[in-house]
Parts: C-alpha cells; structure tokens; sequence
C-alpha cells in the first residue's frame, strides 16, 4: 500500500542550494530583519539578519584560521543561544560539518560522540561543559581546540587550547583578509549535496547513531513543510527544545532560514514560559509532555481560584469543548453558540492564552509521542491550531502531518510533501523522500539496514492508513508489538498511553510479551500527586514515601481498571489488560540510562534493571524488596532501598467475546 | 607579605584586613578573648568553631555592629577609627546573615537593588519623583543588578516575592543582595547552613565563582568540614573565643587541639 501528498512539493529553488548561500540571501533581502533575540540581563537583544551575517562570517573565519579543514566535524554543545546556532551555520561557510550534542549528556556520552565523529574543535556554552569535555578529553584524539562563549570560571584555563567566542571571533576579524576568499570559493561551490549537518539519534537502544543530513534534505525539507502551512518570513517561534534534536534544526535554522523568520532563545530553561508570554510565538513546536504539564498546571490553579472564577472557567470550558473545534475547522456553528464562545473568548479563553503565551500561535505542532485526546481537545477547543505530525531524525523530520481543518488526535495526518510512502505486509511504515537521510556516519551497515537501493527507509514504526480520511495511524514501534503467550496481540505503547493520559501518572511500563498476562510499573507525576497531597493533608517525606502511599496505590488502581475496562472493549486489544501493577520508588530518569534524551521509555534496559521487580510481578508475591543504582546530576553514583507494593487489578472479559459468547 | 599565585591561578595579594588581639565582653562574658588574624587581598578565608566559639561575634565586630572592648582592626593597612556598620559597608565590607535577613514582601530584584543603595548620590525626593539623575542612576544599577542576577542564575526568580521563595534560593537572593554593594571583602554567615547537597554544591561554585571573577576577599563561617576544607585557602579555629588554629587546611586538619574541640574533649 502506497501513498503521495496531496500537496505540491517545491521543486524550484534556483541557487538557494546550501545554507551558505541561504544566510547570504537572507543578509541581502531581510538585512534589517530581526533574525535572532535573546533575553539577557532581563532584556531582549536584538541581531537582524545582516548582523547575524556578519559574525557568523567572523566565527566561519575563526575556525579556519585555527586550521579546521573541509569536511572536519565540529560538535556545539549548550542551550539555545544564538551565538550556538551561528556556530552551526559558520561550519557550513568553511566546509565543515557541524555535530550539535545534547546538553544534558554526562560525559561518557559525550565521549563517545566526540571520539566517533572525530571532533576537532568543541564550542560548549559555559564552563560546566568544557569540564565535560576536560573530563574525557585524554580519551578523544582528534581534538585540538575548546571554545567557550561564556568565560566564568574558566580564565584561568590554559589559553591556548581553551579560547573564548569573542577570542575566536576576534581572531576570525583579524584573518578576514587572508581567509575570506576562501571561505567565497568554498561557499560558491557549496551545493545540495554537500553535508549540512550531523546529527545523533537518542537511540532507544544501542549506541547512538551518527545521522548525516545533505542540504538537500533540510532545504527541501523545510522548502516543502513551509508551503505546506503557508510559513511566511513574519513568523516569531521560540527555540527551547535541545538544539541536537533534529526538530530544532529544521524549525529553528531549516525554515527560519528558508523563510527568513525570527528565532527567539529564552533566558534559562527555567524562565521559558514567562519568555514564552513575551514573544507570543506564532508557530510553535512542543512534544506532549510540554502540553500535558501545562494543562496540569492550568488545573491545579484553577483548583486553588475562588469560587467565581473556578465556576466560570468550567461552565465555559464546557461550552469550548462543544464548538471551539468545530469553530477551528472552519464548520458551521449556530450564530448563539458562535456569540457565546466569542463572550467566552474575551472573559476565558483569551487571557487563559495570554497567561500561556499561546495568543498568536496560527500553527502549533505536536509529535514525538501518542497525545491524549482530552489533551489535545483542550488547546484546540480554545482556539489553538494546534496539529500533530509524524517524523523522525532520518527523514529530517517530516514524513506525514496534519492539514489544517483535518485534525484528529488519534491519527499523524496525510503523507507530507515530496514524501512517498507504502507500508508493508507486516504492517511497518516505510518512506522514501527528498528529506531522508545520506548514512549513517561511518556504519555501513545499519545504513544498508534501514535504506534499500531504491533509497525505501524503513521507521521501525507499525502503523495503517485509516481508509476513510487517508490519515496515516500509528499503533506502536513494530519491534514492541509482539504476542501474548495464549497468541493475543500486545502493544505495549498504546496501553502505556492511554494510562499516561491521567494527570497521575507519569510514565508506565507495560509488560507482557510472551508472557500469559500483562503487568505495569508506574512512575506518579509528583508535581499532580504532591498537589493533591497537600489538599488532602496527606504528609509525605520522599518521593519514594508518597509513591508507596495506600490512597495512592487506591487510586492508581482505579485508574488502572478504567484502562481495562476501555480496553476490554476494544476487540483486538483486549488482551493487553493489566493484571498486576506495582508504582515505582524512583523517578525514571536518562541519567539512569532509563529513558533516552528526549524521554522514550528504554524497554530492555527496563527489564533487565528491574529484573527483581518484574519477577515479583509474575510470581504472585505481594510486595518486593529491591535496590536500585541512581545516577545524580553530577555523574556520582548512589542507590535506593525501597519495599515495594503489588496490586492485583480487575480485568474484565472481551467484550466482543462475551457478544460472540451471548449469540453462540 | 608579598602576593603569590594559588594552584587553581588565583592571585593572592597582601594583608587586606588585620584583626589585632581583639577583645569583646557582654557584661561579664568574654565572647572574644584576645583574638588575632589577617586576611589576604583575594584569599577566601574560613572560620570554624562549635557552637558559641564567637564565630558570628567575629564578623560582627569586623562590620562594626559589635564594638570590642579591646584591640584594633586595621583595613587596607590603616587602623579603623569607631564606625557605624553604615559607614564601614561604604568602605566596601558586605556580608550575608546566618537568619536570612531580606525584606520578605519584595521581590528577588528590589531586594538585590537595596544593596546597591550604599553607592546611590541622589536624594530621596529625587527617587521619589524619578527624573532625570535619579532615572539614569536607577538605570546604571539595574544594569549592575542583572549582572548579578545572571552571575547567580536567578532569573526565574525576578520578580518573586522572597517570602515565597525556598530556603536555598533565598540564601542566594541574599548573597546577591551583599555583591550589589560592590564589596572588596563579602563576610558569609554560614552561607551553606539547611541546604542539600545539590544546594551546597552549587553554593560552593556561586562562592568561588564569585572569588575568581570580581576578586572579592571572601571570610565565611561555615559548619561543613567538607566545604570549609574544600574551598578555603586558609582557616581560623576558634572554641570559646580563644583562637586554637589558624593556617591552610591540611595544618588545621592536623591539629590535636582543632580535633578534640570538634570530638568534644572535657575542659577542665
């Protein structure tokens, strides 16, 4: 089975060929532009495009001088910051290949990283990463040069190997006679071809994989999703997700630069949604996680307003729920139903967006993983377009997404533009596009593994095309999906997020395959759970003390058997109620290994950490004494003791079973 | 004394401040009995003791809240004359307290702003009606302000009521309340005192950060023998206000008389 767009890809892009040639065009036509924004010292800078231009041209003939040849890799690591993505685009102007990593990686990531692209030069944001780097820097042999952009604590540093931005950029001024002509050879002669950047999946198993991505792919890539939502050079998004993310790459230098609009970099992590306010971004990208914390926090204080206010944010939200779609979708809706959503608009839903910084967003994008429908609901009944695609780093994001007026939580949309796809006959999803990816940097074989000769890239996804509406759907990753002892279909994810869906809960891990049952592990929301503690004067000490908590335990339970029961009616999945649940005394963590950078559970590395526990769960024993290893922010080692409940749960017979039962 | 640099690259320069045979008595307690020390230009400089050695008497004597009976203090090579702590905080003294001492109604940023107020010329009608001097200079010290703010990474915290705020960040709220005065010697009333781990950590980097980049003299109390050990060049001992130690941690560690204060050995 098969399937185009039913959007027109780009096909002319005249000499707009590299990203070289792109921030030239910019420079020339959205010169006075503002490019970039940066709150700092409380204040937003300001850089248009031809400023940008210029330092980027600066650290290009920096990083020549320092002796970085054609076709060398150079790592960036730190927190969105502008001067970060002007390292990424100067590496384009002297032929090199730019490897952005994520931040938050301990050190022996970053090592492996390092040692496998063979980085000669790092530019990290601040001295907590060139320790990193310190640490781990005998073991890395092609490294030769450490820029940092923010020099505290780090003065003392032997100068010659460590150098800081305005050093580099400095030194970029003083050589520019000498290297400039260079630098114009090497960017005239840059091309689709040419390697735009690399960059390394999280990896839900094994090592990380180095993805090597041409200008072909980003340019038309972002060429093709810009026309797809009518981007225009007047969009304002803010960059916060990890710039090693391939999303980032594509919304904040892929199309920003294709189309000319304005990044904005938050002050910290921390001060992202005050930051967020001020901007009002008008395209906007978060994965689920962000919009469910966000509606938990609107919950939670709207439980804690006054009467009034609490009565009015229900009534109306209600009144959203019924038409604010449909509105969205351009339907038609009765002239009374119309007034009193535009009366909720300026009483709720207007400041509530305000409050969010999602007032001006005409497109936001959610993907990564499932979205619970309520979720979902929320932000469109308010008004908010937001839409769900379907990518992965291989394709340089973009495989299928929503259109506008066709969305659905439950399916990723149509095939996106200059992408074809076909499933096969076990159901997994393959695409071929001018997005997918070169290799894999330096591993032949899984590049032969996941592209064939006819350039198929196979997502490791299992999935169908709803015959009705055209939509692609998802069901799981095609390796999770497996079989029950007694044959019964098991896909882990989708029962894993329906449980997600509560506030409650964080993160579930469901087993059962090849097992005669399933079972759980549970990881509470401490920030939901804590909340409700506090109102129901129940004390606690620990995270480990209010997960082990009985009201806990009781309502976990329930949630757990309303999953049963809406699973038992769903013929095919019915075989994937949870039996037994136990909720865990930590916190899943990447640290840990437990989750990958951008959060996906780590199944194997799971299990096997947790055998004890998974054990217990299959024996019949009513609780489990277990120890477990914790990684701490600074990369020491220590663990946690914990005894630890099982509860058994109701299941419920199929329904569809029990019919054909009742009819026999 | 001539200056040296330290192994980490810090230069530490002559004697910055002298404490000499200074004695303190309430009545007839002796708090401080006939205490001596310097601190170096640059050094960051420990004093630890159990409880009610005359720890925090020490630094209030040195900000001149508490007058002793007895001895001189010599600052940059001249002997201080009796100040108000107003005064001596002009002369660039700046501490933090043990009990967190902010305005618990303001928030993070008009907190900090209160300590550049020792530095402020213009007068209190001119800020009142805010023009002209009064707007420029505000805006000099704001500026100055999100510097520290940035330097301490309290941004999300702006423009939170400290009241609101945890133990931990309060503490440092009020470390960047003391680096708005600008000071050339920052007194820390056990700056780590009901913090975690995670807390003292990043405490122990905001102090030596502070150290290394504006070359601020810095004496902390502190109970932590880890971090007093850790981050101090040089560490005074003192046990019912009679100074028993004084030199770089590894003589201090050593010392038989240091020991049996912290273990607790009878006074006869």
């Amino acid at each position: 089975m098969t399937a185009t767009s039913p959007v027109k890809a780009v096909t002319e892009f005249g000499d707009l060929v590299s990203l070289p040639k792109l921030l030239a065009r910019n420079a020339r036509v959205y010169g006075k532009k503002i490019a970039y924004r940066e709150k700092e010292y409380g204040i937003w800078q300001e850089w248009t495009w031809a400023e940008a231009s210029t330092v980027i041209q600066e650290l290009a003939s920096g990083l020549m001088a320092l002796g970085v040849q054609p076709g060398d890799h150079i790592a960036v690591v730190g927190r969105n910051r502008p001067a970060l993505y002007w390292s990424l685009l100067a590496a384009g102007h002297i032929g090199a290949v730019p490897v952005p990593l994520y931040q938050d990686a301990v050190a022996e990531e970053m090592e492996y990283v390092l040692e496998h692209c063979g980085a000669k030069v790092v530019i990290a944001e601040d001295q907590e990463q060139v320790d990193k780097v310190v640490e781990i820097s005998e073991r890395i042999h092609n490294l030769e040069r450490v820029v940092y952009y923010d020099p505290r604590g780090l003065r003392n540093y032997d100068s010659e190997r460590f150098l800081s931005f305005e050093e580099l950029r400095r030194r970029g001024r003083g050589a520019l006679a000498d290297t400039t002509p260079k630098m114009q050879a090497i960017v005239d002669n840059s091309n689709f071809d040419d390697v735009c950047v690399m960059l390394y999946t999280s990896g839900t198993t094994g090592k990380p994989k180095g993805v090597v991505l041409s200008n072909r792919n980003i340019i038309t890539t972002s060429a093709n999703s810009a026309v797809f939502d009518h981007l225009t050079h007047r969009e304002s998004t803010l960059a916060y997700l990890p710039m090693a993310w391939v999303g980032d790459f594509i919304f904040s230098i892929g199309q920003a630069m294709w189309c000319g609009f304005e990044i904005n970099c938050p002050e910290s992590a921390a001060t992202m949604q005050t930051d967020m306010r001020e901007i009002g971004p008008s395209y906007f990208f978060a994965p689920p996680r962000f919009f469910e914390t966000l509606l938990t926090s609107v919950m939670i204080r709207m439980e804690d307003a006054g009467r009034l206010k609490r009565s009015m944010f229900h009534a109306f939200m209600k009144h959203a729920r019924k038409v604010g779609p449909a509105l969205l979708d351009g339907k038609t809706v009765s002239g009374w139903d119309r007034f009193v959503y535009k009366l909720g608009d300026i009483l709720v839903y207007g400041p509530l967006k305000d409050a969010l910084g999602l007032s001006r967003v005409r497109i936001g994008y959610t993907a990564g993983e499932a979205i619970g429908p309520e979720i979902f609901a929320f932000y469109r009944s308010l008004g908010i377009n937001l839409k769900q695609l379907y990518g992965q780093t291989e394709a340089s994001v973009f495989i299928t997404q929503q259109p506008d007026g066709e969305v659905s939580d439950e399916t990723v949309g149509v095939v996106s533009p200059g992408v074809e796809l076909k499933i096969d006959e076990r159901g997994e999803v393959f695409y071929r596009s001018t997005g997918a990816f070169e290799e894999y940097y330096k591993n032949p074989e899984s590049t032969r593994d996941t592209k064939d000769a006819e350039g198929w890239v196979a997502t490791g996804d299992a999935g169908f095309i709803d015959e009705k509406t055209g939509h692609l759907r998802i069901l799981d990753r095609a390796k999770d999906v497996g079989k029950l002892s007694n044959g019964a279909l098991f896909a882990p994810k989708y029962v894993e997020n329906k449980l997600k869906f509560y506030p409650n809960i964080l993160e579930v891990v469901v087993i059962g395959a090849d097992r005669d049952m399933c079972t759980a592990m549970i990881n509470i929301d401490l920030y939901a759970l804590g909340n409700w503690a506090e109102r129901n004067n129940i004390a606690y000490a620990s995270y480990q003390e209010l997960a082990g908590h009985p009201r806990v335990y009781t309502m976990i339970k329930s949630h757990v058997e309303e999953v049963n029961e809406s699973l038992a009616g769903d013929e095919m999945l019915s075989g994937c109620q949870i039996h037994r649940f136990l909720v865990l005394h930590k916190e899943l963590d990447a640290d840990d290994g437990e989750l990958t950078r951008t959060r996906k559970v780590r199944r194997r590395v799971i299990e096997e950490k947790f055998h004890d526990l998974v054990t217990a769960l299959y024996d019949g024993s009513k609780e489990v004494s277990t120890e477990t290893e914790v990684t701490y922010e600074d990369g020491r080692k220590g663990s946690i003791k914990a005894r630890l409940q099982i509860e058994d749960t109701k299941t419920l017979a199929a329904k569809g079973a029990a019919a054909k039962g009742a009819t026999a | 004394m001539s200056s040296y640099v330290t192994p980490d690259g810090r230069t530490i320069g002559d004697v910055l401040l002298e404490v000499k045979n200074i004695t303190l008595r309430f009545g007839g307690v002796e708090a401080i009995k006939n205490i001596s020390f310097d601190v170096r230009e640059g050094e960051i400089r420990a004093i630890i003791g159990p409880n009610g050695a005359g720890k925090s008497s020490m630094l209030n004597v040195i900000n001149g809240f508490y007058h002793p009976q007895e001895g001189e203090i010599w600052f940059h090579g001249k002997k201080r004359r009796a100040m108000k702590p107003s005064q001596i905080a002009r002369q660039g003294i700046a501490r933090t307290f043990q009990n967190i001492a902010l305005f618990k109604g303001m928030n993070t940023l008009d907190n900090i702003m209160t300590g550049c107020f020792t530095h402020m010329h213009t007068s209190l009608i001119e800020q009142a009606i805010w023009w002209g001097r009064a707007e420029r200079e505000e805006y000099r010290y704001r500026e100055k302000v999100e510097h520290i703010i940035d330097f301490l990474e309290i941004q999300a915290i702006r423009k939170t009521p400290v009241g609101a705020l945890p133990y931990g960040l309060q503490k440092r709220v009020e470390l960047a309340r003391a680096l708005a005065a600008e000071p050339k010697l920052l007194l820390l009333d056990e700056p780590m005192a009901g913090m975690n781990v995670e807390e003292k950590e990043d405490m122990c980097r905001f102090v030596l950060d502070v150290n290394a980049e504006f070359g601020t003299t810095i004496v902390l109390i502190e109970h932590d023998m880890g971090v007093v050990m850790d981050i101090s060049d040089r560490v005074v001992v003192l046990d019912y206000g009679r100074k028993i130690g004084d030199g770089v941690p590894d003589e201090v560690r050593s010392n038989q008389e240091v020991i049996d204060a912290y273990l607790g050995v009878p006074h006869d």
